[in-house]
């Protein structure tokens, strides 16, 4: 679905980001790990096409067979931020942010209505919550409505840029939960960014590990958290704090 | 929305003395027509017959500081929107797009914000007919590049937040992003300067009309009357003093609504 072919980055002479070979298949849960700075949220915003101006790209970005795809945003493509509610324009209620949102690509009155109702039960949010304003709502809620948003325009890749790390670790877990049951039971794809070793353990099926804008290993989940090949992998392996079993 | 605890008497006090003088301005000319002159009534003293006084043509100064009220409220009104129209247009552009448009923008700015105000509203007042409407074209015309600067940049910082890049990832369009997205979100100071910059309107036109560039006889404005009764002022007191105190207190109740507005407005103040 996504196609990521000798992609660099630079800004300047510096290169930010280097990705020489990145798929995204469907149904699948592909995680980007390392540490800030590391390339992981360029990565995402080059396939958006939402990086700065100075920024300049090389190489290619397909996605569903596409060259450029940012022509796929909101209906195919759809991104879950860090901040949840920064995320959410203040001034927009959330119930008319999804109506323009769905009018946008084409879905109104009926259909519009239907969609948001089984987006919303979806992520387990009441319709309630299309009457309030972002700041009205939790962090967990917001970045769960992001998720409804994504759901109800169709999107069938989720990038989530460290959808959980600016929420605390009882509305990770909700988020996770919906995050992981959109992945398992809709059989979404999801490009995940994020430096939480055990979210991405738990949830995603291949891991690309960057440093310093390049990437220093790639495979499958559960063979790279058994047998890390470079010392880098193991070190973050070794970061993560490990908690007894409750 | 703005709650009232939140205000304080001072703003509290602006907003009583300004919904006084609206509706005075608003509802009295309904019932009393504009005075006509009575020579022999020239110059009284305020009293009884007049509350105010009457001025050396014999009309009501009372009547006419309250059609003056109209004038300058109706000019504050006009430049205030066309300032505010054209400034935060041109800002939230500027601000949102950056790059050669935003240039472009700012250095138009630059060059307007460089004349002290007064001056080119003179200088525009001078070339153009005087009239109330010369008065409004004049002041809107160097108002403006003041929202244009503080829109653009309040828009600048709201165009790099997430809502922005996260409309963009929906597909919106880039009018629809700056108007629904960057604008509503930009405008909250721009409101509070608005009612800031009224009273300096409200100065600035009774200036202009002082200077002989804005309204005309027999028209009542209060920087009109003030240049008529100034020779008087040492004898005369109230037909030169009584339309200068309404222009400060007209000003000083602009002036504490805005800065109530300001303080209730923080955004740092803002709960949920």
């Amino acid at each position: 679905m996504i196609e990521i072919r000798d992609l660099e980055v630079r800004i300047g002479d510096r290169v930010i980001a280097a990705v020489p070979h990145l798929d995204v298949g469907p149904g699948q849960c592909v995680a980007i790990v390392g540490e800030s700075g590391s390339g992981k949220t360029t990565t995402l915003l080059a396939i958006l096409g939402l990086l700065d101006e100075a920024a300049t790209v090389t190489g290619s970005i397909e996605a569903f067979g596409v060259r450029s795809p940012s022509t796929l945003r909101g209906s195919k493509i759809a991104l879950v931020m860090q901040s949840p509610q920064g995320a959410l324009t203040p001034t927009m209620r959330l119930g008319t942010l999804l109506r323009r949102a769905l009018a946008l690509h084409g879905v109104r009155g009926r259909a519009a209505a239907d969609r948001t109702r089984q987006a919303l039960r979806d992520v387990l949010l009441e319709d309630e919550i299309l009457r309030r304003y972002p700041h009205q709502v939790s962090g967990g809620q917001a970045q769960r409505f992001a998720l409804a948003l994504a759901l109800a325009l169709g999107a069938e890749v989720i990038l989530a840029d460290e959808p959980t790390s600016a929420l605390d670790v009882t509305v990770q877990a909700e988020v996770v939960a919906v995050l992981r049951r959109l992945h398992e039971e809709r059989g979404l794809a999801v490009l995940l960014v994020s430096h939480d070793l055990a979210l991405v353990s738990s949830i995603a099926d291949h891991v690309v590990v960057m440093k310093d804008g390049q990437v220093v290993e790639s495979g499958p989940a559960a063979e790279m958290f058994a047998h890390p090949a470079a010392g880098y992998t193991r070190e973050l392996i070794a970061a993560t704090p490990e908690l007894p079993d409750a | 929305m703005i709650r009232t605890s939140r205000f304080d008497l001072l703003a509290r006090i602006g907003a009583a003395v300004l919904a006084a003088i609206i509706l005075a301005a608003v509802v009295m000319p309904l019932f009393v027509p504009p005075d006509d002159p009575h020579p022999v009534d020239a110059l009284l003293p305020p009293g009884a017959g007049h509350l105010f006084g009457t001025d050396q043509v014999g009309r009501d100064v009372f009547n006419r500081v309250l059609y003056g009220a109209r004038t300058s409220l109706t000019i504050a009104l006009a430049v205030l929107v066309l300032a505010a129209l054209v400034g935060v247009t041109l800002g939230v552009l500027a601000g949102y797009s950056g790059g050669w448009i935003r240039d472009v923008i700012m250095r138009v700015t630059d060059v307007f914000l460089a004349f002290p105000a007064l001056l080119l509203a003179l200088a525009l007042a001078a070339v153009l007919q005087p009239s109330v409407t010369t008065v409004i074209v004049a002041i809107a015309a160097t108002w403006w590049p003041w929202y244009t600067r503080l829109t653009a940049s309040v828009a600048a910082s709201v165009a790099r937040r997430g809502y922005v890049d996260a409309a963009r990832c929906l597909g919106v369009r880039t009018p629809a992003i700056v108007f629904r997205h960057v604008l509503p979100n930009s405008i909250t100071p721009v409101l509070v300067q608005l009612s800031l910059d009224a009273g300096g309107v409200i100065l600035t036109a009774a200036a202009l009309s002082y200077l002989g560039l804005g309204a005309q006889e027999p028209a009542a404005e209060w920087g009109l009357m003030i240049e008529q009764g100034e020779s008087l002022f040492t004898t005369k007191w109230w037909v030169v003093t009584l339309p200068g105190l309404a222009i400060l207190l007209t000003a000083f109740a602009f002036n504490s609504l805005g800065e109530g507005l300001r303080a209730a407005l923080d955004p740092r103040r803002l709960t949920r």
